[in-house]
């Protein structure tokens, strides 16, 4: 029997984001009055409250800001991953973002080291971003 | 002089803690409860206000009011508290709001669960990685465990102040010997730090030995107004300040993974108190992880940024220490069941005051700060207790 993975479930304020996602772009609300982008996405922007925001495309590049490795599975949906790399990347237009790292070395990751954003297509019509070590 | 209607603290009460197989999540809160009443020579008949959390081993409909319902009695005041780890620590100072309010004059806070026990026990991680730590879309479809929230943290302390797995593991290893004298502990055997360094990776820098237990159990208090307190059995452990913080909701898009929102819950409750840090005798810190500690003390002031690990480790958070800490064994050692089991940091301050904490009794305790963390370094209550030789 094959194992559910957790899936997103997107809503009316976040819906923008995993179509995009799809698309395979990674996008985010960019405040159209102090001109900073935000995750995870607000209806109104959280540094300036300014509820003028556009969805934009960011560059998919970053940086790797904290990384665990993880052992234990918290379920079933994940124990074929093990071990496996979470990571919180500091996107290169500020906002930070949890993912996984995408790697065949789990002991080469650092603090610092640039990323590059991916997709995983979990099924027809939802593509996760993940990330990878950027090419040097 | 102790205003006459500044809350105090005059009974408490735990159930058995550990593997209790044989106790419901409701049977766990009556053990507590009549242990609390029996502590301040009060029956139920004096409670008219009730303070619990939620749990998470039972679909309650509204806690305050299944609690009240099975104990048999229909206060004038009732709430269920929710502020994830936090929740114990609140629970003192709403209880103090709701007595100053005039609402009811003795109120009863109990909380807890057979977390451990109960037979949804095989989904045990699944249910709390899945209880909200992480954000439903944002994180949970990456798999993070609630411990690899904390490690992301701690994995970013290393790194931007040099804090070592070594100095973690110190704290897991003194707040051991601190549930090893106390006789309701859940986990009682000494271990070292070379125990700690050798225990299973869980979720990289954290080891087992670096996270919560999980455990069954339950605590209770009573809290009165100081005019009340008079008359009755205990010497009163009041509330001298109190202070709040949050700095986010989840992890994953929090900026600074390494500064907390109790430097705002410290600082508010020092100033309301009138204490400094030098006046605090002991400090009954919340303890889901061990780096939480290490944050808890840079953020609350007792030492500067950056400094928590060198600060935790050559005996200054023993029980003969500059700072004795969590000395009851906290939730690494003592016990775990949930949100309400911060709450058992507010019991060991009381008996610190009361002097009346047996074996592990820290000498002439006058004050005590105790703090409640909940969420991934998120939301933050800061107390300071003391007898009525501290204001
Ligand atoms: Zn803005």
């Amino acid at each position: 029997m094959a194992i559910e993975r957790i899936f997103p479930s997107p809503n009316p304020g976040t819906a923008p984001y995993w179509k995009a996602a799809r698309q395979h772009q990674l996008s985010l609300p960019k405040c159209q009055a102090c001109g900073k982008f935000h995750s995870y996405p607000r209806s109104q922007c959280p540094f300036c409250s300014s509820d003028k925001l556009e969805w934009t495309n960011c560059s998919g590049a970053g940086t790797i800001f904290s990384y665990t490795e993880v052992f234990r599975a918290p379920s079933k949906a994940f124990a074929a991953d093990l071990p496996y790399i979470v990571a919180i990347v500091e996107l290169k237009e500020g906002p930070h973002l949890m993912t996984r790292l995408v790697t065949n070395d789990n002991a080469s990751v650092r603090i610092g080291q640039p990323v590059t954003v991916a997709f995983d297509d979990m099924d027809e019509e939802t593509s996760l971003p993940v990330f990878k070590a950027s090419q040097t | 002089m102790i205003a006459a209607n500044r809350a105090a603290i005059v009974g408490i009460g735990e159930s058995a803690i550990g593997k209790i197989e044989d106790r419901s999540a409701l049977q766990l809160h009556s053990d507590a409860v009549h242990a609390a009443l029996a502590d301040a020579g009060l029956t139920l008949n004096d409670i008219d206000g009730l303070i619990t959390n939620p749990v998470r081993v039972e679909a309650w409909n509204m806690p305050c009011g299944v609690v009240s319902s099975y104990l048999g009695i229909r206060p004038s005041y009732l709430l269920t508290l929710d502020l994830a780890g936090a929740s114990g620590a609140a629970m003192v100072h709403h209880a103090a709001m709701a007595i100053a309010a005039g609402q009811c004059k003795t109120v009863l806070c109990v909380g807890g669960q057979n977390l451990l026990s109960n037979k949804l026990r095989a989904h045990a991680v699944k249910q709390m990685a899945e209880s909200g730590a992480a954000h439903p879309q944002f994180e949970a479809p990456y798999g993070p465990l609630v411990a690899s929230n904390y490690a992301l943290i701690a994995r970013r302390h290393m790194h931007e102040y040099g804090t070592t797995p070594e100095q973690m593991a110190e704290v897991a290893v003194t707040i051991r010997k601190h549930a090893s004298l106390n006789p309701n502990a859940h986990k009682r055997s000494l271990i070292t730090v070379d125990d700690v360094m050798k225990s299973p990776m869980i979720t990289s820098p954290l080891k087992r030995y670096d996270c919560a237990l999980v455990s069954d159990g339950a605590c209770a208090a009573i809290i009165t107004s100081a005019d009340r307190a008079r008359d009755l059995k205990q010497k009163p452990v009041y509330l001298l300040g109190q202070g709040y913080g949050l700095s986010h909701s989840y992890v994953g898009e929090y900026l600074n993974l390494t500064t907390s929102g109790a430097v705002d819950s410290g600082r508010k409750a020092f100033e309301m108190s009138g204490l400094k840090h030098s006046d605090i005798d002991v400090a009954e810190l919340y303890d889901c992880f061990t780096i939480t500690v290490i944050i808890e003390l840079e953020d609350l002031g007792f030492c500067k940024k950056g400094e928590g690990g060198a600060f935790v480790q050559g005996g200054r958070i023993g029980l003969d220490g500059e700072l004795p800490l969590t000395t009851h064994g906290g939730l690494l050692s003592a016990g775990h069941f949930g949100l309400s089991a911060g709450f058992l940091h507010v019991l060991e301050a009381v008996r610190q005051i009361r002097g009346s904490a047996g074996e592990r009794q820290v000498k002439d305790v006058k004050t005590a700060l105790v703090h409640g963390n909940g969420g991934t370094i998120a939301i933050h209550c800061t107390l300071i207790l003391g007898g009525a030789d501290a204001a």
